[in-house]
């Protein structure tokens, strides 16, 4: 079924972002983020201790979609032991209709 | 602080704290101070005394609230507090900043996840900063939030606030009186008040002027109980960190070897395997 151009104007985006332990989808979530296109609240960050998901692939199997999958990066010479940012970001969405929903 | 002569008790960290906050990057410690210093500390806060005299970063702390009456110099002197102070950055510190941070009665936060320095590139010495909570601080007065094994992590500032919640997260949900010591670069927010009234978390950087080295009670660090505890510290999974916990781990060892001024200290090899790059020559390769 397609949908009509109405239909798509009342699609807005949420973003669900995901943070794997390890590189592949099935691995564990270690941290998370929410951000919700459909609505005019702000997701507060609000110290839960356990996440959506306990995988992307879980989120995935639920509706979500993947939208951005992490690169993969050597250590590069001479840094092999410095650590920064997360680095398995899964970015994920779902379309919903706002249609009254505001 | 106590001396450790034997005449009085010590009252600095010992070696499985130390190696707790090696793991950390912070400690808390309940009821530190008694309610009614905190009260007299909390009317100096709201007075203002302490907001005005921000000027003095790089004096000695110990001119700092000199004044015997100031509640907030007798908070930051009681014995324990001098004791864990000297522990983590020595006898003499240098003080370098204050702030009373002031959350107002229903004030949203969002997410605000950072570090404080990312400027501040050495690998062994550090500042501390201590948290000290002088009201209670129930979950939803928004208490600061710490993320435990953090400080490795060398980020820009705040761009860590896309970061919601992280696995493990700690919140300081605590009594009056309660004090996190912390490494100045763990990542850490500060969270929404939702209740009626104002929060107050003031904060105090200092600066050692001496090696950290040994400035524990190291009385039992050559005990084996200790040292199978401290590597079994070293070696904790925190689950955030996935797939780069050996590289922690490796983080850990080296600051260990530091602090404890040990250079051979290892947990399972993992520095001794990669520093072993034999140079003789076997006698048979030679025939």
């Amino acid at each position: 079924m397609t949908a009509s151009p109405t239909d798509l104007a009342t699609l807005r985006q949420k973003l669900l972002v995901l943070y794997a332990a390890n590189s592949s989808p099935d691995t564990e979530v270690v941290a998370w983020s929410l951000y919700d296109g459909t609505s005019d609240q702000t997701y507060e960050a609000a110290g839960e201790a356990v996440p959506p998901y306990a995988t992307v692939l879980d989120a995935m199997r639920d509706g979500w979609r993947v939208i951005k999958y992490p690169d993969l990066r050597p250590p590069s010479p001479g840094q092999e032991y410095d650590l920064s940012y997360l680095e398995f970001e899964f970015v994920l969405e779902k379309l919903e209709s706002i249609d009254g929903k505001r | 602080m106590a001396s450790g002569n034997g005449t009085s008790p010590d009252l600095r960290l010992t070696s499985r704290d130390m190696a707790r906050f090696v793991r950390d990057g912070f400690l808390r410690f309940d009821g530190l101070v008694p309610r009614d210093l905190c009260a007299a500390a909390m009317d100096e806060i709201e007075s203002g005394r302490h907001l005005r005299d921000r000027g003095q970063g790089g004096a000695q702390f110990r001119d700092i609230w000199a004044d015997p009456g100031s509640a907030l110099g007798q908070a930051f002197r009681l014995p324990r507090v001098a004791a864990i102070i000297h522990s983590l950055v020595g006898p003499d510190p240098r003080y370098d900043h204050h702030a009373a941070h002031l959350t107002p009665a229903h004030t949203r936060k969002g997410a605000n996840l950072h570090q404080d320095a990312e400027y501040d590139v050495r690998r062994n010495h550090f500042d501390i900063q201590i948290s000290f909570f002088p009201e209670d601080t129930p979950a939803e007065s928004g208490g600061t939030l710490f993320l435990p094994g953090s400080q490795f992590r060398r980020v820009y500032e705040s761009t860590t606030r896309r970061y919601q919640d992280v696995l493990g997260q700690v919140q300081a949900v605590c009594d009056a009186g309660t004090m996190f010591f912390w490494h100045t670069n763990v990542w850490h927010a500060a969270r929404s008040n939702q209740t009626d009234r104002d929060r107050y978390m003031f904060k105090l950087r200092l600066n050692p002027t001496v090696r950290q080295q040994r400035l524990w009670n190291t009385a039992d660090l050559d005990d084996p109980d200790t040292r199978t505890d401290v590597a079994k510290i070293l070696s904790q999974m925190i689950p955030w960190h996935g797939q780069r916990h050996r590289i922690e781990v490796m983080n850990r060892i080296r600051l260990w070897r530091y602090l404890a001024g040990d250079p051979d200290f290892d947990v399972a090899l993992w520095w001794t395997r990669i520093e072993n790059t034999p140079d003789i020559v076997y006698r048979t390769q030679l025939a």
